[in-house]
């Protein structure tokens, strides 16, 4: 198969924006969650 | 919870499915050989980017008119996705063009108009950051979200209007366009699988913000005392 390197990097890469996009999201979300957990449990103390 | 686990694994299979039938069930094109097969993630992640582009163009629209949070929202998430999907279409196409035109870039006029689309939507996020104040960012982010979709209807029609590089659109192009059937199937599949991904990080980005709103409320009772 002819240029496969190069399907295979088009692919590779672009799942690759799509997974780091996805683990930003989630990261990001997470982080908040932990802050809105974290300010909740300092206002019940 | 259990809900947004099944969606994101049928998305999941939905991708993996498309990726098969591009390798597997598409046929070899006739003059570029086994690198056509770029095609079916380069142009169904073009056409879920924009698709995500209108969506922000409407909230952007519906956020100018009522001023309601939600549309914000929906706008900023719609803005990241399609930024997301629009790198993946500007990384891909150099990877496709390099083997089959010789150069990786041009200048001609649907490559600069998504090249300046992509920077839009930078300037987009980029002026999001620079005001603090949240009624003022969402209504100047939405006016300038309202111009930068202008560029769109550009993109699409450059390979119609003007004589490019790229090559000439091979779905609504007129008499003499067109994909053999086996290859159009495919890429409606690929344009499918890459919309339901879209709306898979779109509800996700939108939770984001909700969450951020919920962080900003306890924030605010929690200084009240």
């Amino acid at each position: 198969m002819k240029n496969l390197d190069s399907i295979f990097a088009a692919y590779a890469l672009g799942w690759g924006v799509f997974f780091v996009f996805y683990l930003s999201v989630a990261r990001r979300t997470s982080a908040l969650r932990g802050e809105i957990e974290r300010l909740k449990n300092s206002r019940g103390k | 919870m259990a809900n947004r686990a099944i969606w994101g694994a049928l998305v999941v299979l939905l991708v993996i499915a498309a990726a098969y039938a591009s390798f597997f069930i598409a046929p070899t094109e006739n003059s570029m050989g086994e690198i056509q097969r770029i095609f079916y993630l380069h142009a169904a992640s073009g056409w879920a980017g924009m698709t995500a582009f209108f969506v922000c163009f409407v909230a952007n629209i519906f956020y100018v008119l009522r001023r309601k949070q939600k549309y914000d929202w929906m706008g900023v998430s719609a803005a990241e996705v399609g930024l997301a999907f629009t790198t993946v279409l500007l990384i891909t196409g150099p990877i496709w063009a390099h083997p089959v035109w010789g150069i990786w870039w041009t200048w001609d006029a649907r490559l600069t108009s998504t090249f300046i689309l992509w920077m839009l939507y930078i300037a987009y996020l980029l002026l999001r950051g620079m005001v603090e104040e949240p009624d003022r960012r969402a209504l100047l982010s939405a006016v300038f979200g309202i111009f930068a979709f202008i560029d769109v209807p550009l993109v699409f029609g450059a390979i119609r209007w003007w004589r490019t590089q790229h090559p000439q659109p091979v779905i609504m192009g007129g008499p003499g366009s067109g994909l053999e059937p086996t290859m159009r199937n495919v890429f409606f599949f690929s344009v499918l699988a890459m919309h339901a991904l879209m709306v898979l990080l779109l509800s996700e980005r939108y939770r984001l913000e909700k969450t951020r709103d919920e962080f900003l409320e306890v924030q605010r009772e929690a200084e009240a005392g």
